[in-house]
């Protein structure tokens, strides 16, 4: 186990390293430096849909609802915490209430 | 601190399934923890426990997740050149990149960069909610109904809608950026059943956002 530990542990630590040591001092042209500015965008997107589909095993409507949900309030509300809550509670609440 | 909240409550539940997960594995309370705070990395880490349970070999656990984590080479690259911190220290944060403090910072980061000290402090609350889910989860793994703790990872779902939604209000190019990854991210794993999800989130987000460099530049208002 300490083995699978430490090998794990380089696989994940080194490509989250490498960049803090070398890709700060690139000279980037600008074309790349917009690239890397919607990197977090692109990201966001994909982090959500359709990972987001599995988030609640076996329902994938409440998950999408809940989903929806917290896009509708981060409309009104700023507070992001606010939000995870909502969305944890709004799931735990169906399925603990058993709605199919 | 206040940044590192959202992301300390999406892990708590995420975290305590791992942790039951493991144990159910067969991996000690001390292993569950221990994964967690050497390896840091979700996905890998519910992947590594999965393959451990079906009895896959040490070698495999670590190339899968080589290729489940290679995202943040990306999100590193990103991180580095908004984050204002000597070397050394530079090392010890980088440690803390995951897809959510990631976004969190980079979203938030002003025009100017990000001090080392804001990322710091979300970095290490993140980092300690996910420790102690774990162990919560490890050591409680008989006690905790699975199927509950598992639909809270609604909570991080929620972190990144709420993200992207005021950004993506403020500027539409981030909003079709967004939208246009997530439907290329669905594409590839619809038309290949085989692909791991870490690369098409690697393939959509770099291919995307390539293509949105066509777009008209974002005016951001000093």
């Amino acid at each position: 186990m300490i083995w699978l530990l430490a090998g794990m542990f380089m696989v994940t630590y080194i490509p989250r390293l490498i960049p803090f040591l070398f890709a700060r001092q690139l000279d980037l042209p600008p074309w790349v430096r917009k690239w890397l500015n919607l990197f977090p965008y692109a990201a966001l997107g994909a982090l959500i849909f359709p990972g987001i589909l599995t988030a609640v095993p076996g329902r994938p409507i409440l998950a999408a609802g809940a989903g929806i949900l917290a896009a509708g309030c981060a409309l009104f509300v700023r507070n992001i915490t606010v939000i995870v809550v909502l969305a944890i509670t709004v799931v735990l609440l169906f399925q603990n209430l058993g709605i199919p | 601190m206040s940044n590192g909240l959202p992301i300390a409550l999406g892990y708590l539940p995420v975290a305590i399934t791992f942790g039951i997960l493991g144990r159910q594995a067969g991996l000690s309370v001390a292993e569950v923890t221990g994964m967690s705070a050497w390896v840091y990395a979700g996905a890998s880490q519910f992947l590594a426990v999965k393959m451990i349970a079906s009895g896959v070999g040490y070698f495999q656990i670590v190339l899968a997740t080589l290729i489940l984590n290679f995202r943040h080479f990306l999100m590193s690259t990103v991180l580095a050149r908004k984050i204002e911190v000597p070397g050394h220290r530079a090392a010890a944060l980088s440690y803390w990149v995951t897809d959510e403090t990631f976004v969190v910072a980079s979203v938030h980061a002003r025009p100017e960069g990000l001090s080392a000290l804001g990322f710091f402090t979300m970095a290490l609350t993140a980092y300690l909610a996910w420790l102690t889910g774990s162990f919560v989860g490890g050591m409680f793994a008989d006690l905790i109904p699975v199927g509950i703790v598992d639909g809270m990872g609604i909570g991080l779902y929620a972190l990144f809608i709420a993200l992207l939604v005021p950004s993506a209000r403020k500027h539409w190019q981030f909003a079709l950026v967004a939208s246009a990854s997530a439907l290329c991210a669905w594409g590839l794993l619809q038309l290949l059943p085989g692909l791991s999800e870490g690369w098409a989130l690697i393939a959509a987000t770099l291919s995307v956002s390539a293509l949105g460099t066509l777009l008209p530049d974002v005016e951001t208002r000093s």
